[in-house]
């Protein structure tokens, strides 16, 4: 995730602080992963530097944190680019399971064993997101489905490797 | 061998052919009150075979079920039913409500075929139906109701009496991806707030995220994850 356009986008809506910013960040998007306040002022101090952003004001007592910054035109117009792009969907050719599988069959191990425990730990975290879905907030339950449908994913290419293992099998032998 | 301590409904090395398909080739199962286990595998796999052997309604060719102490295959058929209609409860994919029937009509009826009379049993019904959330459907049939909501109305018929264990095939198989969640949250709180068991056959991961473990199983073989890691 783009941290830097990020917290642009939460300065559209009025100059902030730096701690404020952090705050409203770790709110909205950091369920798992808070910032560190050196990441915010890092952050600030280059989206300073290239204009997209300036100081609004400095409360008295002085240091980083009491920068209250706000968003510049070039600021805007940055996000507006960033929102209208869209993310490249990630292929997920070079799978890690491919590889151990492929080695488990070239070196006769139990492939369907590796499959089999391999679902077994996709389901463990998909019950732990299950569980927080069912007891967070929308943002929450968005945040999990997210998660929840790109391991569904993952388990469907498992169930369909485990069906053809056989051919896998004579191919890999050749 | 004896059931692991403390389970309700234990399955041992079940056998059971249709012609030349094996379509339980040694499976086995257990299951403790208030779990909910997932059967995984894909099509065809012998999962369904297994939920019906454990719910009494196939007797497999040979392999030992016990429930609560009990061996099934030596009760009698008279006895295995009257088992299904008061300990077991039932919940499938899709054409369970009976179509001429009111939906707390439907959902009473376990009860009424055990003899309580017809006003208790209403009552009863209608307090499930608020629980599931369909209580407003109370005089609509089974025609005039969402899938989801049909759903809804047979998981309160299968909780009705009160059931042990409550076997659910596919029970989201017909819906949509919300109204499946929907109806599995609500399944499995309403089957934990009362202690009952779930068996819980799917092919499906994010239903199958609902329960507390899962067995896999692949050309009529079972595989207990939880016990192989």
């Amino acid at each position: 995730m783009s941290i830097g356009h990020t917290l642009l986008g939460l300065l559209e809506s009025g100059p902030r602080h730096g701690y404020d910013l952090k705050r409203a960040f770790d709110e909205k998007f950091g369920h798992d992963r808070p910032l560190h306040y050196g990441q915010v002022y890092s952050t600030m101090s280059r989206l300073l530097k290239n204009g997209l952003v300036e100081v609004d004001g400095i409360e008295a007592g002085g240091g980083p944190e009491r920068k209250r910054y706000a968003i510049t035109e070039a600021g805007i117009t940055d996000v507006e680019r960033w929102l209208a792009t869209p993310e490249r969907p990630e292929l997920y050719l070079q799978s890690t399971l491919y590889t151990k599988v492929v080695l488990a069959l070239l070196t006769h191990r139990d492939a369907a064993d590796l499959l089999d425990t391999q679902r077994s730990e996709h389901l463990r975290t998909m019950r732990a997101l299950t569980d927080r879905k069912r007891k967070g907030d929308l943002a929450d339950q968005l945040i999990c489905d997210h998660a929840l449908f790109h391991l569904e994913a993952d388990l469907r290419w498992l169930e369909l490797t485990a069906a053809r293992l056989d051919k896998l099998r004579e191919a890999v032998a050749r | 061998m004896t059931p692991p301590p403390g389970s309700l409904l234990t399955a041992e090395n079940l056998y059971k052919a249709y012609g030349p398909t094996n379509a339980l080739d040694g499976a086995g199962f257990s299951i403790h009150p208030g779990e909910v286990v997932a059967i995984m595998g894909p099509s065809g796999s012998g999962k369904s075979t297994l939920l019906h052997c454990l719910a009494g309604i196939v007797t497999p060719d040979s392999g030992t079920i016990t429930y609560d102490g009990r061996v099934l295959s030596s009760m009698s058929d008279t006895e295995r039913s009257a088992l299904r209609r008061s300990e077991f409860g039932f919940v499938f994919q899709f054409g369970q409500l009976v179509p001429e029937l009111t939906c707390v009509e439907n959902v009473a009826l376990p009860l009424r075929l055990n003899g309580t009379p017809r006003k208790e049993a209403e009552r009863t019904a209608l307090s499930w139906m608020q629980r599931l959330e369909v209580d407003d459907l109370r005089g609509k049939r089974p025609g005039e109701v969402s899938g989801g909501q049909g759903q809804r109305v047979a998981i309160a018929r299968a909780l009705v009496t009160g059931p042990r264990v409550v076997f659910a095939d596919e029970p989201t198989g017909a819906l949509d991806s919300l109204n499946g969640e929907r109806v599995m949250e609500l399944l499995t709180e309403a089957a934990r707030s009362t202690n009952a068991a779930v068996v819980l056959v799917t092919h499906e991961a994010r239903v199958a995220a609902y329960s507390d473990r899962e067995i896999v199983v692949r050309d009529g073989k079972s595989r207990d994850m939880e016990r192989a890691v």
